[in-house]
Formats: structure tokens, sequence, C-alpha cells
């Protein structure tokens, strides 16, 4: 079966109404695990692209990709699992209800993170955050263990292949 | 110049080649049907229902291997098709069902009759889009037609709403269309075809098994040739019964779930499987661990994504059937098979198909035997149940005759509109409906449909007052407490009498005055003697003929599998 591990597949699909349900219900009907979606315009304004995340094993990939490719409207599919890809995923985080010790632990960790205060108020700031999938994780996780009110609003990741170096 | 919807929609049909419609009319298509109207060399086929009328379009694709074309309206017009579409999807059907819709001013409100049809069918048709700018129309439509017919076949579904089929716009119909997401696949790899017969060549208990597939492909000789060449054992599926004719001395039968014994047993033994157009269904496998055990498998589908998706190959062969075939018959070589021949033929010999002469009404086995020899070369087409495996059992299939049926899907009230669509195709052929009581009962308002175009097919009912198939379930694994699958007027749903031939209750309906009613001719048959006259006469008949069989209850198909058990694990 192959191990069960996170893979990543860009889409090039044809900007159509309907065909972002018609790729997600492929995924919820057939029982594939989605763990993200995201899509948006490429150069050429009647094709999207889509980068998915999936957790599975090989022989279930394997799947996915041959039945992504038998939809009409999906043009290309792109296996970024083991490609040097740049990836990014943009991450917000509200941190409310804070002591002036706790915002000062706020700004310690984006300058640590290399993320952004982009507001602020008198108990409480807002992080912005574009980093990897899994550096937000870390992000996360260490936002939650510090602060106990928190409001986190994560994008989905962004992939493009790299040319000479890669970013994941 | 410009021209409205309508007429494009009609030009389309035309060009196409379209002489038979299956329609039902609606307030969302009577603009196309005005149009049709004034065509006079598209006929449209009235049904009376619009499951059936899909399904009528299904046997009529079934029998000609043309594209079956459908048009329905809006809401629930729409939502009717659905079952079929299914069925069509799984077994492969080439359609174009066009629907009605609201007007897009309209579309999202709610409307009166309107659905999001084509949301509702995107997982059970190959494609399916509303046609949302009048401009597109003539491209999508040339899509619909070129996605139905070519690679694996499927139903597309065409949604035009009410605006789109009024505007005007251009009058070209396209002779061709380029889809960039849809290549099907039109060659064979042929280092890869090498392989697979190496590997085949290399085999001591080589086994072939056909799909449903090779039909579509239209591979049928070329498959009988490579059999022969090679001396290799043949086993199929029930959508692939028929591809070799049932005579020849290498066809071991059906495999899978109610398969021959022998037929299973080659599969459990054979040290190198051929498979080729079939998609390893679980009624074919089984438990996925034991199913071939100890062979090499050698796969070969039109379709990348039916490889390796529920058994694991070892050499995937992408290629339409037929394509792989014509080299495979180039190279083949004759084999040393006769001693795997003769450990197959033993097993025939330990357990052949056979039923016991039952104590009253009539036995499965006499019937099908009898209707294969009064209607030599006919098509079969069955419903789902009991009756379509013993069909599968029993039918002999020649090189003339061929089964109809609903393999993947299992769609009860198939059978009666197939057998009328594939009459409607095929109108030189005896068309001979197998169905069930149950199944019968699901689409029986059809008859209409036969009597006023003037359809002749004979209807087999095999009358066992039971839905038998759960009933067969209920006596072998559920002690025998028939709930709701008893077919009479009872005063409780729980049929405790576990003796099923109490015969007390009334039996509803009266086949014989239903088929009265509409002006078909109707024939019952209780005991041996008569079957052979009765289906004389059928044959003989002008007008669409009923035969109800009296068939025990308590018959029940065997050999069986249990679903999820190993193919050598057969009741028998």
């Amino acid at each position: 079966m192959g191990k069960v591990k996170k893979r990543w597949i860009a889409l090039y699909v044809e900007n159509e109404v309907g065909v972002l349900a018609k790729v997600a219900g492929l995924f919820s009907g057939k029982s594939y695990n989605l763990s993200s979606l995201t899509v948006g315009t490429t150069e050429h304004e009647d094709i999207s692209r889509m980068t998915i995340g999936v957790t599975s094993d090989d022989i279930t990939f394997e799947q996915i990709k041959k039945q992504l490719n038998t939809m009409v409207e999906v043009i290309k599919v792109v296996d970024l699992t083991d490609m040097p890809i740049h990836m990014k995923e943009v991450l917000f985080a509200k941190l409310k209800r804070i002591t002036a010790e706790e915002k000062a632990e706020a700004f310690r960790i984006a300058e640590t993170y290399g993320i952004t205060v982009i507001d602020i108020d008198r108990d409480a700031v807002l992080l912005e955050s574009t980093l990897t999938e899994r550096r937000n994780d870390e992000l996360c996780a260490l936002l939650r263990a510090t602060f106990s009110h928190i409001d986190i609003v994560r994008g989905g990741a962004v992939a493009v292949e790299g040319l000479s170096t890669s970013c994941r | 110049m410009d021209i409205a919807g309508k007429k494009l929609i009609v030009k389309a049909l035309m060009e196409e080649g379209v002489d038979k419609v299956f329609a039902y009319p609606g307030g969302m298509i009577v603009d196309i049907m005005d149009e049709l109207y004034q065509k006079a060399d598209i006929e449209l086929i009235l049904a009376r229902h619009e499951q059936a009328l899909v399904h009528e379009a299904e046997g009529y694709a079934r029998a000609t291997g043309k594209t079956g074309v459908c048009l329905v309206t809006s809401g629930p017009g729409a939502t009717n098709t659905i079952t079929a579409i299914a069925d069509a999807h799984y077994d492969s059907v080439p359609l174009v069902v066009i629907t009605g819709q609201v007007a897009q001013d309209l579309i999202g409100n709610d409307a009166f009759q309107e659905v999001d049809i084509v949301g509702m069918t995107r997982s059970i048709t190959k494609y399916g889009v509303t046609v949302r700018d009048r401009k597109s129309l003539g491209r999508i439509l040339k899509m619909a037609f070129v996605i139905a017919s070519t690679g694996k076949p499927g139903p597309v579904l065409i949604d035009i709403p009410k605006d789109i089929q009024q505007a005007a716009g251009p009058g070209e119909y396209p002779d061709q269309v380029s889809i960039r997401g849809y290549k099907p696949n039109e060659s064979v790899h042929i280092g890869q075809l090498k392989k697979a017969y190496k590997l085949l060549k290399s085999a001591k208990h080589p086994m072939i098994l056909a799909g449903g597939g090779v039909r579509i492909s239209g591979a049928e000789d070329k498959l009988l040739e490579f059999a022969h060449r090679m001396n290799i054992p043949v086993a199929t599926t029930i959508m692939g019964k028929g591809v070799i004719p049932e005579d020849d001395p290498l066809y071991v039968g059906n495999s899978g779930m109610h398969g021959r014994y022998a037929a299973n047993m080659a599969i459990m033994e054979c040290d190198v499987l051929f498979s080729i157009g079939t998609r390893f269904n679980d009624r074919i496998t089984g438990d996925l661990n034991e199913f071939a055990p100890k062979a090499r498998i050698i796969h070969v589908d039109v379709e990348t994504a039916s490889i390796s998706r529920n058994v694991v190959v070892d050499i995937p062969v992408v290629s339409d059937a037929a394509l792989a075939l014509e080299k495979l018959v180039e190279w083949a070589e004759p084999m040393k098979t006769d001693k795997w021949r003769t450990i197959i033929a033993d097993w025939e010999k330990e357990h052949p198909l056979s039923m016991k002469k039952p104590a009253y009404g009539v036995s499965p086995q006499q019937v099908c035997e009898a209707i294969s020899d009064t209607f030599s070369g006919a098509l079969f087409v069955t419903d789902v149940g009991q009756h379509q495996m013993w069909a599968t059992q029993y039918i002999k299939l020649n090189s003339d005759s061929r089964l109809i049926t609903s393999g993947g899907l299992g769609t009860m009230g198939f059978g009666f509109p197939a057998a009328i669509g594939a009459k409607i195709g095929a109108p030189e052929r005896d068309v001979v409906c197998i169905t069930g009581d149950g199944g019968m009962q699901m689409n029986m308002q059809e008859m209409a449909t036969a009597m006023c175009h003037g359809i002749k097919t004979v209807t087999c009912i095999f009358n066992n007052e039971y839905l038998g198939m759960v009933r067969q379930m209920q006596q072998m694994f559920f002690g025998k407490r028939y709930g709701i699958t008893s077919l009479r007027k009872q005063s409780t749903w729980r049929d405790t009498s576990k003796d099923v031939t109490n015969r007390e209750s009334q039996y509803v309906p009266d086949f014989m005055k239903w088929a009265d009613a509409y002006g078909a001719l109707g024939i019952r048959v209780t005991e041996e003697s008569e079957i052979l006259p009765a289906l004389t006469q059928a044959k003989a008949s002008d007008l669409p003929v009923v035969i109800e069989f009296t068939i025990p209850p308590e018959e029940v198909v065997l050999p069986m599998v249990q679903g999820g058990k190993a193919m050598s694990e057969m009741i028998l």
C-alpha cells in the first residue's frame, strides 16, 4: 500500500462554472482524504490552477491522479510530491484579550518567525504570516500554547514548481 | 447566418445521424419538440416515464452500438432520468441526454421545475454541463457526441436553458472539436504488450477473463482467434458473456458470485490471468486478497483509471481491446494446455450447472433452455435478480445472439424498457426480455410505449411471487424471516409462514389482465409441457407478448459466493 503521507498535486482545469464542485465532489464521493484545496487564475484567463493537498497511501494517490485525469475539465495533473517547489500559505492570527507582557511575547514570536504584525489594539494584535504550510502548523501550535484567545484564519497552500531551489 | 438555438440542436442531431430520439415532453423542451416536429427524418419515441425512457435509449445503444439520444424536460423530467443515467455510466453505454432548463434569469430562484441536474449527475456522467452562452451551443453539442462514444463510452448530459434554445446565434455545427482535457487512448504501447505476451506464453495454466469491453470495442472475433491460436481457455464476466460463442471448446463459463464452478476454480488456480475489458468488479473478485492467488495478472483496459484500481496487476496495458488483440493475434503461437484444460473439464464434470426438476411449476433452467432454442440468435435482455443470474447461467449464446443486462448498477426496472429500446434499434431481430415479477412491476407502464409504437417484444416473467434475490438471502442466511420480500397480499409484512408454498393469499397483479388491458397477448405457463407451445406462439405473434412462468419460490441461484468471501468458497 505504501506509506500514508501528505502529497501535493497542481491541477490545471477549465475556468468554468461547476469545475471546483466536480473536483471537490470526486474527493468526497470516492472517500479520498482531501486536506487542502486552493484555486486561482493563471496567465490564461480560461485556465485555473488548483493546489491540492491529500493524505493517502501510494495506491490511492495513483488512483486519485488517474481519476482527476479522466475528468474532461481537467487539462493537466502535476504531481508535486517529490518535485522542487516553492510553497506558501497565508495565515492570519488574531490574539485577543492579551496582557502587555503577552503583547511583547507576540512581537517576539513575530520577529522570530519573520512574520508581520499588521494591526494592533489596546489588548490585541493581528499577525500575518506567509510561510510554508508546515511552518504555519508550527506557528499555530506555538500560538495555541502561548495565548488563550486566538482566532486563526488560514488560506490553504499555494505551490509553484521551483527553478533551481525548493522551499516546502 | 444566425439561427435559433433550437434549430441548431436539431441540426446537430441530424448531422450526427440520429434517427431516433427517446423523448418525454415538458415546458422547457417544447421549443425543441416543435422544431423536431418539422423535421420528418427523426422519429421521436414517447416513453411513459423518463427513467424507462433512458433505459430504452440504453437498450437501443447496447443493441446497435450507436449513441442513444434522450430529450426530457427540466425538474422532475430530469431527476427521473438519474437512475438510468447511473446504469449507463456503470455499463459504459454511450448516451447523450438533453435536459431542458429554466431560463438563465430564473436559475437559482427555485423556479417552477428547476433543479441543478448537472450537479446531481456529476458523479454518474462522463461529462455534464449547462449551456450558458448561445455561442458555445454548437461546440458543446459536438463535444457531447464525441465524449459519449469514444474511449470508454458513457452518458453525457447537456442541460439547455430555455433562453438559449430561443436565442439567435451562430448556425454552424462543427465537424470536429479539439478538447484539451479529453484525449482517449487510441494506441497501444507495444513494449508493454510484448511483456504481457511473454508472460502469458510462459504460463502453464493460462486463463483469459473477458469482460464487456471486448464487446464495446467489437473485438469478439479477434479474441476468439487469439484464444484459439494459443489454446487458452476463456472465462467471461456477466457483461462479457457471449463475446465468444458458448459452444466453443475453449469457453469455460461465467465467473463471479454466481459463476460456474469450473470458471471460478480456473481463475483461482491459474498461474497467469489475461484479463481484458473488465474492471474487476467485486462481484467478479470476491475477497480481493484471495482473488487469483496463484496468478500473475495482465490487465488490458482502455481507461487508465480502471487499471490497478481494485486488483493490483503485474502488467497493465492501456489500450482498446481490439487494438491490443490485433497485435497479439499476430504474435500468437500455440501453447500446450491440454493438461490444464483437462483439469478444468474435470471441475466442470464435478459440478456442472443444473437444477432439479421442481415439485410444481417450471424450473428456470427448463425455461431458459427452451428460450435459447426457440429464439436462437435473439437479443436477450434481462432485468435484475434471480432470473438474471439464471439467464446468465442457462441462456446459451451463439455468435449471433447476445445478452443485454444491467451489470454494474443492477437496476431493477431496466429489462422491459431496455428490450423495447433494443427492438427499436434492431427491428429485424427477435428481442426477448427475461424479467422477474418484481422488476417487471418497476416499469410496466412501458407496455403503452410498446403498443403505441408497435414494438413487438416477448417478455418472459419468471414469477416466483417474491423479490427472489433477497428472499434467497433470507432463506439461506437469515433464518427464513421473509420481511417485505413477498409480493402477495398479506395481513402483515412479516411473512412468517416458513412454508413458501402457502398460496391462500392473493397474488397481485394479475399479469394476464395487465397484458390484456394494454392489448398485448398474455400467456400463462404453469407446467413443463406448456413451455414450448407458449414460446412458439409468442414467436409467431405480431403483438407484444407476455409469458408468465410459474417458478417455485424456493428455487435459489447456485453456485453462490457470499459477498466478501473468496471465489473458491462456493455454495454448491
